[in-house]
């Protein structure tokens, strides 16, 4: 087994949570991992990514390789689109609707939405909302996460388990409030 | 053990504390800041109060461990590529004093340049000052690196380099644990000459430094870290360097090459082990993160043997980072492909925050200019920091950017070439760094020109670490000879731009030094502040 996953978003966004939690997830399936991310000047409002690589197997590289990517996990439409050229053929592109939009020329969000739905295999969500709907707006990248769950190749319940380790010390009404946004997410790619 | 998942940096620092280091100094500097980050949070550092505040700057942070060296304790300094060339003074004279507790020099480099003014390969630098160096391949090598560099450091009594890059200082992988080590007991060194570079005593240090080199040569021919891992086609044989060796495999295994791999972690180059390698097979692949350090060393000056391929033959390009798609091209495995981003996706590149100060800093600063010189022929030097992004517009703010604290010299440069009006801008951070000496060198010459420190109150563009000179910007100033009626402290805000703007004509117009400090804390660091604040109100 193996999934390599490039998470992908705008400096600020989350998705180095998500990369945590699934880290620890594989970690506690007994599977191992690496997790490259961008530290430093891109997180001022640039595009950021991670390279995340679970397997049963040794991993040697911490870079993903064009066209080796099982999934893009997005927290922002344009984003996701930007590492289209590692995607493989039977690859998931899965993303946040909702564009985060801090450049004077940020395209059209029609050709971005159709440029997503061109690829074979997608789920476009707008996480924001169904986060707000849930009372809070942080929890958005959760639900990009709960939306993922559904074609990562680790239990559901593990993700449970991983965001009470990540937010425990944050307080039970926060685990909650995450649990319920994972929950959420997943329901979406269910329906 | 169970394992932890750690970046590079933390497995290093984990490592590095757990192998009896008494204390850690360092600079910020991507990637490796979250060296020192990880120390300072780490319970068994706090345990031990081991020495864990941030330096001035990188030359002071070496010279610092140096001196805990001496005194028998484990160390280590740290600090990105760049900052070496600060540190530059007292790392090569280490070679010469040596070590008497464990020092490592532990250097990340960032090639492919995602956050840095250049591309330096650190190799280099541990092969001119002839100290050993090691080069990790992955985040266990990291940690238990940390134990075989001070156990080689106190050995052969040198400081002993780390090599670092930013895919494995940023990257996080499990990692298991050892048993601590206690730390060294105070014990000074047994030879009074040791620490003393009189010419009489450096000559005598540096016939042994090259005298000592064939065993430091036999310790990375046994090395736990560096190995041959044979294969049955000798058409090709890998070499394999640090972080490389991850492409190589990912690259072989993938594709099933049996190809003859010699893995390389731990310099100087085993000559040995490598002639036999290279005789072994018909032609050589070099694989190295960063400059062709090996490969020219293997080639040499008059190239005899055309067998040898890398980043000097085009094989792989001869700047930029490696990965495991460059490796498959030279295998012959894979296309080299460009990659082909969708048109409907629009470059996003780093700004100044929402809220920024600096924003305002410069908003003003470029209505000002306007009074002096027209639109276009204004010159403004400036330093490396978030506010280096004032370069790009909507701002067009500032000309330059060389290293840390040139902008205040290279001010002066101007200054004295008759350029006016000669502006610097600089962090505060930055001056604390390299920023004191140079204001210095303006009031010895009573200069004209006016520095700009923008003091957001922390050191932004690395992630908000505090710095040596915060809270005494402007009693360093009046120390160094500023007047004090020429050193203005200016709130950067809206409100405040009218007036902003007439204090900045002020001091442009006053022949000689002038200071402004435009001060308002970091927005980051501030959020950050707040809901630390907020948290500890709920308990």
């Amino acid at each position: 087994m193996k999934q390599d996953i490039i998470l992908a978003g705008v400096g600020g966004q989350g998705i180095l949570t998500i990369a945590a939690i699934i880290g620890q997830a594989a970690i506690d399936n007994g599977l191992n991992m690496k997790q490259a991310e961008v530290h430093g000047m891109s997180q001022r409002g640039g595009d950021v990514q991670s390279h995340l690589r679970i397997s049963d197997m040794d991993i040697h590289s911490d870079l993903i390789a064009e066209g080796d990517c099982d999934m893009i996990l997005s927290v922002e439409p344009m984003e996701a689109l930007r590492y289209k050229p590692y995607l493989s053929v039977e690859g998931w592109l899965i993303t946040n609707k909702k564009p985060f939009i801090n450049i004077p020329n940020y395209p059209d969000m029609e050709a971005l939405e159709n440029e997503i739905r061109s690829l074979p295999r997608q789920v476009l969500l707008d996480a924001d909302q169904i986060a707000k709907d849930l009372g809070n707006v942080r929890a958005m990248n959760i639900v990009m996460l709960g939306a993922a769950s559904k074609y990562l190749k680790i239990p559901y319940e593990s993700f449970e388990v991983a965001l009470e380790k990540v937010f425990g010390r944050k307080g039970a009404a926060v685990v909650e409030m995450n649990i319920n946004a994972l929950a959420a997410g997943k329901a979406f790619s269910e329906k | 053990m169970k394992k932890q998942m750690l970046l590079g940096d933390e497995a290093l620092a984990q490592g590095a504390v757990d192998a009896g280091c008494s204390g850690v100094f360092a600079y910020p500097g991507t990637p490796s800041t979250e060296i020192m980050e990880y120390v300072q949070k780490c319970p068994e550092a706090i345990e031990r109060n081991i020495h864990r505040t941030w330096a001035s700057n990188e030359k002071t942070a070496v010279e610092a461990a140096v001196g805990m060296s001496y005194t028998g304790k484990r160390t280590m300094s740290c600090m990105k590529h760049v900052g070496l060339n600060v540190a530059a003074d007292p790392f090569m004279n280490s070679a010469f004093v040596g070590a008497n507790g464990g020092h490592i020099v532990t250097v990340a480099d960032d090639p492919g340049m995602h956050s840095s003014q250049n591309e330096q390969d650190s190799r280099f630098y541990a092969k001119f000052a002839m100290i050993p160096c090691l080069e990790p391949s992955n985040q266990q090598e990291c940690y238990d690196m940390a134990f075989h560099a001070y156990e080689l450091s106190e050995k052969f009594h040198l400081p002993v380099m780390m090599r670092l890059e930013t895919r494995l200082s940023h990257s996080r992988s499990g990692v298991e644990r050892r048993e601590m080590l206690p730390e060294n007991e105070l014990k000074l060194p047994e030879d009074r000459n040791q620490f003393m570079l009189l010419p009489a005593f450096a000559r005598r240090k540096y016939k042994h430094l090259i005298a000592i080199q064939p065993e430091l040569e036999a310790a990375a021919e046994n090395s736990p870290f560096n190995w041959v891992e044979d294969g049955k086609d000798k058409s090709l044989g890998i070499i394999a360097c640090g972080l490389a060796y991850n492409y190589v495999k990912e690259v072989t295994t993938r594709y099933k090459c049996d190809y003859p791999i010699l893995k390389m972690s731990q310099y100087p180059l085993p000559v040995g082990m490598i002639k036999k390698f290279m005789d072994s097979c018909d032609y050589i692949l070099v694989v190295e993160e960063g400059q062709p350090l090996v490969e020219e060393m293997l080639k040499g000056a008059i190239p005899r043997d055309n067998r040898i391929k890398g980043r000097l033959d085009g094989t792989f390009t001869r700047d930029g980072e490696m990965n495991p798609n460059k490796v498959a091209v030279a295998l012959g495995k894979e296309k080299s492909t460009e990659i082909i981003i969708p048109d409907v996706v629009a470059g996003r590149p780093p700004a100044l925050c929402v809220g920024c100060p600096h924003i305002d800093s410069y908003k003003a600063l470029n209505e000002v200019l306007k009074s002096f010189v027209e639109d276009g022929q204004r010159h403004v030097f400036s330093d490396i920091g978030c506010y280096t992004l004032g370069f790009l517009p909507p701002y067009n703010a500032i000309n330059t950017c060389l290293d840390m604290g040139a902008s205040i010299t290279m001010a002066k440069g101007a200054s004295d070439a008759g350029l006016f009006p000669t502006i610097a801008v600089i962090g505060d951070s930055t001056f604390s760094h390299s920023g004191m000496t140079g204001l210095l060198d303006c009031i010895y010459d009573k200069t004209n020109l006016v520095i700009i420190i923008l003091d957001n109150s922390t050191t932004g563009m690395t992630g908000g670490q505090d710095y040596t000179g915060f809270g005494k910007l402007e009693a360093i100033c009046i120390g160094l000879g500023v007047e004090k009626e020429h050193i203005r402290v200016i709130t950067p805000l809206s409100r405040h731009f009218e007036e902003n703007v007439a204090i900045m004509k002020e001091e442009i117009e006053y022949n000689g030094v002038s200071v402004i400090i435009p001060r308002r804390e970091c927005v980051q660091t501030m959020t950050r502040r707040m809901r630390s604040l907020k948290k500890q109100e709920a308990k």
